[in-house]
């Protein structure tokens, strides 16, 4: 594809959401042509994303969340999740597998699954202001396609 | 219900439909619970081969519903998992941690 094109999503945390948002990400990511497993992993990715904007930044309230997807040259879908939560004290610790505030109901695993299924991650926040996790994913150029 | 159960010679087998994610996991979680606590089975076997989606929310499940088996003496399987669960399951690790079993006929979990 050439040049560059973008969407920009804002919605209210609420976890009915979840499905929303990936699909939307889907739906998005359908013009590179991906494979059954990429798209499931976009899905994926995108579902841990607004989940943590949910349970974490938003722990309280119903608060915006903005996904914003581009595909920049090279076949590669950027995806950003931004939020105006409470932020992320420790980045580090919140990355590192099975880490979890958010008791028995969280598996710790969200960043980790995050990392596997996407070819870069950033994380950015501030406490009190919010976070913002952008991820990019190379899309693979499918064999024999017509 | 979010999900299907059926209970025979000591197993439980628990069929999960749809989308696993944050939105549906207390519910689900309870619900399984709920039928484990029913019938006590040695072993529950959770068929995933309706699950269309499913991300690090239903890791949380699955690990809870293997707490709860290991509290009643039991052990807990999964089975028929399709790709992109999996793809999960193997990310996190999981598959290491609950025993994936052999692919069951489907009429059990209808």
């Amino acid at each position: 594809m050439n040049g560059e094109n973008v969407v920009k999503i804002e919605f209210p945390s609420r976890s009915s959401n979840e499905a929303y948002a990936r699909a939307a990400a889907a739906a998005f990511a359908a013009q590179l042509d991906p494979t059954m497993d990429e798209l499931g992993d976009i899905r994926t990715a995108v579902s841990e994303a607004v989940t943590n904007c949910i349970v974490h930044a938003y722990p309280d309230e119903i608060g915006p969340i903005y996904l914003r997807l581009r595909i920049l040259s090279g076949n590669v879908l950027e995806i950003s999740v931004k939020d105006h939560g409470r932020g992320i004290e420790d980045i580090a610790k919140a990355r590192e597998p099975l880490f979890t505030t958010g008791g028995e109901e969280r598996s710790g695993m969200g960043f980790t699954i995050m990392e596997s299924f996407t070819d870069t991650l950033r994380v950015r926040s501030r406490p009190g202001k919010g976070t913002t996790v952008t991820m990019q994913r190379k899309i693979r150029s499918r064999g024999g396609r017509s | 219900m979010d999900i299907s159960a059926v209970y025979s010679a000591g197993r439980l087998l628990i069929g999960v439909k749809g989308e696993l994610d944050q939105h549906r996991a207390r519910q689900i979680k309870a619900q399984a619970e709920e039928q484990m606590d029913v019938f006590l089975p040695k072993e529950c076997a959770l068929d995933l081969s309706g699950l269309r989606f499913m991300d690090s929310s239903g890791i949380a499940v699955i690990l809870a519903l293997r707490k709860r088996m290991e509290e009643l003496g039991g052990r807990l399987i999964l089975v028929n998992i399709p790709q992109q669960p999996m793809r999960v399951l193997e990310a996190a690790g999981i598959e290491r941690l609950v025993p994936i079993g052999v692919r069951i006929g489907e009429e059990a979990a209808q």
